[in-house]
């Protein structure tokens, strides 16, 4: 009778709380699915685009949307009449993110004549791969390797990607800074990884910025009950502006902490910030700040064809760096198109500068192989919700 | 010397958030020498209860203060009865077993309670209102607390004074006392042991609830994985003063507060958590027991 009662009570109190849960909705996810092009090298009067990256592995579902990419680009084109009435072949290579595959894919494509090649997916892949490339002036171009030095240390001319680099972020949160007239800046992040990067390369900026200076730069321990004594130090420290690097839960209990201490200086983040979340657990706290996030590109017509044509061909949605990815094919086919072969000189000359319409946007690229006009924005909350600042 | 005030009661708001949880550790260990490591989640599904409370007077138009005591008085009744549960569910069928069985029950209830809160509920961040109103009083006058932060501090005083008066003066009181020193000898004496150690659970769960609403209507924003972090500061804080002792948890986890608090504003909030422990370590090091912890001596 005893036990009775206690399941009885044990099953009353699992209702009650659950009674008020909301339903769990499931989501199922389908595997993107893409096979890897076994090409054979193509015959005279063809042109082929190496794609190369991890295409088997751990990280395939990295780089298998890239091959699906190459081959949707190669379909329009060739559909149009070719490249200066070449014909386009995608051959694969494979690297599986790994440096030493990777240079193993470069010598590859090296004996195989490729001149132009998409990829790779990985920074450590790409950096491995590169000089090879360069050595036999081959046209790289990644849609996903981040890693700032790949184009930033000019070692490597023949490297161009589609992708914002890692510090970009950075850079554009303290450029926007500036322009907003901040001068002592409080850098906190949530020591993470991911934070704490972007709050370093956010220090480096600023401290290169004439008339700037960080005023503060601490870590805070994510989940702690209270970050009183951190905004104290930031009012003490007599900034500003808050730059935080981190994820929305520890920027709304300090941006909430800060209003509620009537310190009404600028808060900007990043993109672990830019959610939808952060407006409603902050509420009316979150009203005025600034995080920056990826450009919008969904509305753009060649990127909804580009998906409508994967969903056709490949009967899935996109895996990521689609996009990227199918940008870069278009831009390597266009700027071999331009220059009217695929002659090192006048193809890099041509994606340096002619435009292209691409499923990103309008690009070209800079002196150091960094695509202009990608990459990301600054999104302010303003009546409850993000919205770009121009 | 401002900095130095404003880092000082931010250092005692954040050890009376810590006090208000290490009572209920201290307690129950007090009685029946166990770490109950399920309070912390105790602590979360009485916040959990003052969200939905609160949310459901909010729509129904209640007056804010008024929300405030209801949602107090719920998440108290609410998680009281789940603190009683724990104890007959996970506790009570291994109390003549080895020390380490009801340990490893207690670890289990609190990974059961994280996951079943984020399965009935949401594993994302929650906002919680703000019931805790303002004070006029305070606005302009350069007291260095916000309302919510007084009223944290105070319940904390208000709570300690209470608990105190009760084991000290009430039969309950006094039979919690015979209990923790002595279970066997408490039950010659005509003592229901049961009922004084679910009692117990009662007394500090009710604790860890008003705790939840006030802190979370303190921070705006709860989650199911609260109760780990504060849960895990309260019992630090209750080692720290010696655990089984009552007036060792508030001691403790105002030291505790005040650390951090000061760790933070002098030297960097890197290292809050790495001045935290160093304490523990070196008080433990001088006194094994806590700071207000008794001796016990072993008889080999």
């Amino acid at each position: 009778m005893r036990k009775l009662h206690l399941i009885a009570l044990c099953i009353a109190m699992v209702a009650m709380l659950a009674a008020c849960g909301g339903e769990m909705e499931k989501a199922e996810k389908k595997d993107e699915q893409a096979d890897v092009a076994t090409g054979e090298i193509a015959p005279a009067g063809k042109l082929v685009l190496g794609v190369a990256g991890a295409h088997s592995g751990d990280l395939a579902s990295y780089g298998l949307p890239t091959v699906n990419a190459a081959k949707l680009v190669a379909a329009k084109v060739n559909a149009a009449g070719g490249v200066n009435g070449m014909q386009v072949e995608v051959v694969a290579q494979d690297d599986q993110c790994k440096p030493e595959l990777a240079t193993n894919a470069a010598t590859k494509m090296l004996s195989d004549d490729v001149k132009i090649v998409l990829g790779h997916i990985c920074s450590g892949a790409t950096k491995a791969a590169l000089p090879i490339y360069a050595e036999s002036q081959i046209v790289l171009m990644s849609p996903s390797a981040t890693n700032p030095p790949l184009t930033q240390s000019g070692e490597y001319p023949n490297f161009f990607r589609t992708i914002a680099p890692d510090d970009a972020q950075a850079a554009l949160e303290v450029a926007f800074a500036k322009g907003l007239g901040l001068k002592k800046i409080a850098v906190i992040h949530d020591k993470g990884d991911y934070g704490k990067g972007f709050a370093s390369f956010c220090k480096q900026f600023v401290e290169k910025e004439d008339g700037m200076e960080v005023t503060l730069f601490e870590g805070v321990t994510p989940g702690a009950v209270d970050y009183s004594a951190v905004v104290q130090k930031i009012k003490s420290s007599g900034a500003d502006a808050v730059i935080f690097g981190g994820y929305h839960p520890e920027a709304s209990k300090i941006v909430s902490a800060m209003r509620k201490k009537n310190i009404d200086i600028p808060f900007l983040s990043d993109d672990g910030v830019k959610d939808d979340t952060f407006i409603k657990v902050a509420g009316k706290y979150a009203e005025g700040v600034y995080a920056t996030g990826p450009m919008d590109f969904s509305a753009n017509e060649i990127y909804k064809e580009a998906v409508a044509a994967h969903k056709k061909e490949f009967g899935a949605d996109p895996g990521p760096f689609f996009p990227e990815a199918y940008s870069a094919a278009l831009a390597l086919l266009t700027a071999v198109e331009n220059a009217g072969s695929t002659d090192y000189a006048k193809v890099t000359e041509a994606l340096r500068t002619k435009y292209v319409d691409t499923a990103v946007g309008k690009i070209k690229f800079d002196s150091k192989g960094d695509a202009e006009g990608v990459g990301f924005a600054i999104y302010q909350v303003r009546d409850g919700k993000y919205v770009e600042v121009k | 010397m401002d900095y130095f005030l404003e880092l000082l009661f931010g250092g005692l708001t954040r050890g009376s958030i810590y006090a208000l949880i290490a009572l209920g550790y201290t307690m129950v260990y007090g009685i029946i020498e166990l770490i109950n490591f399920a309070h912390g989640e105790i602590y979360m599904i009485g916040a959990f209860t003052g969200l939905i409370v609160a949310g459901l007077l909010t729509m129904l138009g209640f007056p804010g203060a008024s929300i405030l005591a209801i949602a107090l008085v719920c998440a108290v009744i609410w998680a009281a009865a789940y603190g009683y549960t724990i104890e007959k569910v996970a506790y009570k069928p291994l109390r003549g077993a080895p020390r380490l069985s009801p340990l490893i029950s207690a670890i289990g209830m609190s990974i059961f309670l994280q996951n079943y809160v984020m399965l009935s509920q949401t594993s994302d961040f929650l906002p919680f209102p703000e019931l805790i109103p303002e004070f006029d009083f305070l606005k302009g006058s350069g007291f260095p607390m916000s309302s919510p932060e007084l009223v944290i501090v105070l319940s904390t005083v208000a709570v300690c004074i209470g608990l105190t008066l009760f084991i000290k003066y009430t039969k309950l009181g006094k039979a919690m006392r015979a209990t923790a020193q002595n279970r066997k000898m408490a039950l010659l004496v005509g003592i229901n042991v049961d009922m004084v150690i679910s009692a117990t659970f009662v007394i500090g769960s009710s604790l860890a609830a008003v705790g939840g609403v006030l802190i979370a209507s303190h921070i705006g924003q709860i989650n199911y994985f609260i109760g780990f972090i504060a849960g895990i500061k309260a019992f630090t804080a209750a080692v720290l003063g010696g655990i089984g002792s009552i007036p060792g948890a508030m001691l403790g986890a105002l030291v505790l507060g005040l650390t951090e608090a000061f760790a933070t504003g002098y030297v960097s909030s890197d290292y809050e958590d790495v001045f935290a422990f160093c304490l523990l370590v070196l008080i433990l090091i001088f006194r094994p027991a806590g700071i207000m912890g008794k001796e016990k001596i072993q008889k080999v």
